[in-house]
């Protein structure tokens, strides 16, 4: 159960029970949020950390909000602005923000692996912002539990992750998330940002658009990230866009309805279509949504393993 | 001591036949009412009290919700582990007036957690409460009940109300605590 969960790493080592009741908190959460007042006290005298070494904008808000609703005191750490600038360790920087005393750490890291490596060598609580390559657990639950939401369920439905898999690391929470709710995952794209043993997880590959649209159920628009990328993976953006990128041509060509997800930032022209990105079948602002009720079911359940430690 | 039966099957239905009247010598036909179940034990009072209302006046006007305090409470983190219930409240509360309903008063804390919970919904006329069983002698905050069953003037260590809600055989017991 979460309630003896004392980090959230990764999807990976999570439990579909523990999902279930993610989502289960999740649901009381969205309903306090569409009341008329949004906060709760319920994480009153408890500080939370968020260290962000990468860049974030709805990650980032999301969790603050999530935070302040909760009732919770909050700080913000950027890279960009810290001392890890002049030399400073992770641990070290992480040592001295916990001697302030703070309950729990927020991390987003370029470095795959980041938080696992933290949470080996300091005592403190730690949810996984995003590390590198590997795991984007939070984003993982807000898809699954907008499909959930838009479908009634996620179990036995087929989802298709379209893009840059490779460098995705919302790609691989997906991945996990998904298939611990019992749906069918598929990933799309060039064969060169398909990583080469993925099926090894489960997954159907295919490298054609139209082919893994008329599959799914859910189609899940990644984004290109050329930021990770040293070496050129496809020619031009031009050429990925005509064969990857989702327009309403193509969406007019299925002879079903898909809903279409994005986990953000969206590039516009590139992977998918601003007509198809604001069009009916589109969730992505609902994900956006739904991302402050997840994180504060998180942090709740997280912050409720403390006082069994504090017990014990 | 032994474990004493507080209130019988036949004398819980009289409670919420009284508490039926009551309502209505105070609200008329409850316009501009609703009865509000707290969760998790109230609700089992409340929606028996509801049911009894539509049998015994079945023009009220009275609105009916469920609420949940979970995280609203004091003791978070400082106790044991409190998972949320659902809250059903299809309706404005905004100037209503609000009977809030709890098996049992005792510290008044869920019930201070409860009107928390309550004003997140909007901003009621105002806020009555209603309760089975009365611990009287026991509140740590200046919290009491504008309708009750029974009131109990027990010890606050050493014992506690357990509620049965069953079809036929509703009983509300005193019981020593469990060493």
């Amino acid at each position: 159960m979460p309630a003896t969960l004392k980090h959230l790493l990764r999807i990976k080592g999570l439990s579909e029970e523990s999902i279930q009741q993610i989502f289960e908190t999740a649901d009381h959460f969205k309903q306090l949020l569409n009341s008329p007042v949004k906060k709760t006290p319920s994480l009153r005298d408890f500080t939370v950390a968020n260290l962000f070494f990468e860049n974030s904008t709805r990650t980032r808000v999301s969790f603050e909000l999530a935070e302040k609703r909760l009732g919770a005191d909050i700080v913000n750490f950027s890279s960009s602005t810290s001392s890890v600038k002049k030399g400073e360790t992770l641990i070290d920087t992480v040592n001295n923000i916990l001697s302030m005393k703070v309950d729990m750490l927020v991390m987003r890291h370029p470095a795959p692996g980041a938080c696992m490596f933290l949470a080996r060598h300091v005592n403190v609580q730690i949810v996984n912002a995003g590390d590198g390559t590997h795991e984007h657990p939070t984003q993982a639950l807000l898809d699954a539990y907008s499909i959930r939401e838009k479908l009634g369920s996620v179990y036995g439905k087929k989802v298709v992750i379209v893009g840059d898999v490779l460098h995705s690391r919302v790609a691989l929470s997906n991945i996990f998330c998904l298939q611990k709710l019992g749906a069918d995952v598929m990933v799309c794209g060039p064969k060169t940002l398909i990583p080469r043993h993925i099926a090894e997880l489960g997954v159907k590959v295919e490298h054609n658009l139209q082919n893994a649209l008329q599959w799914c159920d859910v189609a899940n628009m990644l984004r290109i990230q050329l930021e990770r990328q040293d070496i050129k993976y496809f020619p031009s953006l031009r050429e990925y866009s005509m064969q990857f990128g989702l327009t309403q041509n193509i969406m007019n060509q299925l002879d079903k309805e898909i809903v279409i997800m994005h986990p953000g930032p969206i590039n516009r022209g590139v992977e998918i279509s601003s007509e198809v990105a604001d069009g009916n079948n589109s969730i992505i602002l609902q994900q956006v949504e739904n991302g402050v009720a997840v994180r504060m079911a998180v942090l709740y359940l997280l912050a409720q393993h403390q006082l069994e430690q504090s017990k014990s | 001591m032994e474990a004493r039966i507080l209130i019988n099957h036949r004398q819980t239905e009289l409670i919420i036949r009284r508490f039926v009247l009551q309502l209505t010598e105070q609200h008329g036909n409850l316009e501009n009412c609703a009865i509000i179940g707290l969760q998790p034990r109230g609700v089992e009072l409340s929606r028996i009290l509801i049911q009894k209302m539509n049998e015994l006046k079945p023009d009220h006007k009275a609105s009916y919700g469920e609420l949940d305090n979970t995280f609203f409470r004091d003791d978070i983190r400082r106790g044991e582990i409190h998972m949320p219930r659902p809250s059903k409240i299809d309706f404005n509360t905004e100037n209503l007036n609000i009977i809030l309903v709890d098996d049992v008063l005792f510290t008044g804390r869920s019930v201070r957690a409860g009107i928390d919970a309550l004003i997140n919904f909007g901003r009621p006329s105002r806020v009555e409460l209603m309760v089975l069983v009365d611990r009287r002698y026991n509140r740590e905050l200046p919290i009491s009940a504008d309708y009750s069953g029974v009131v109990v003037d027990s010890r606050s260590t050493g014992e506690h109300v357990k509620v049965e809600w069953n079809p036929n055989q509703n009983q509300t017991w005193l019981m020593p605590n469990k060493v």
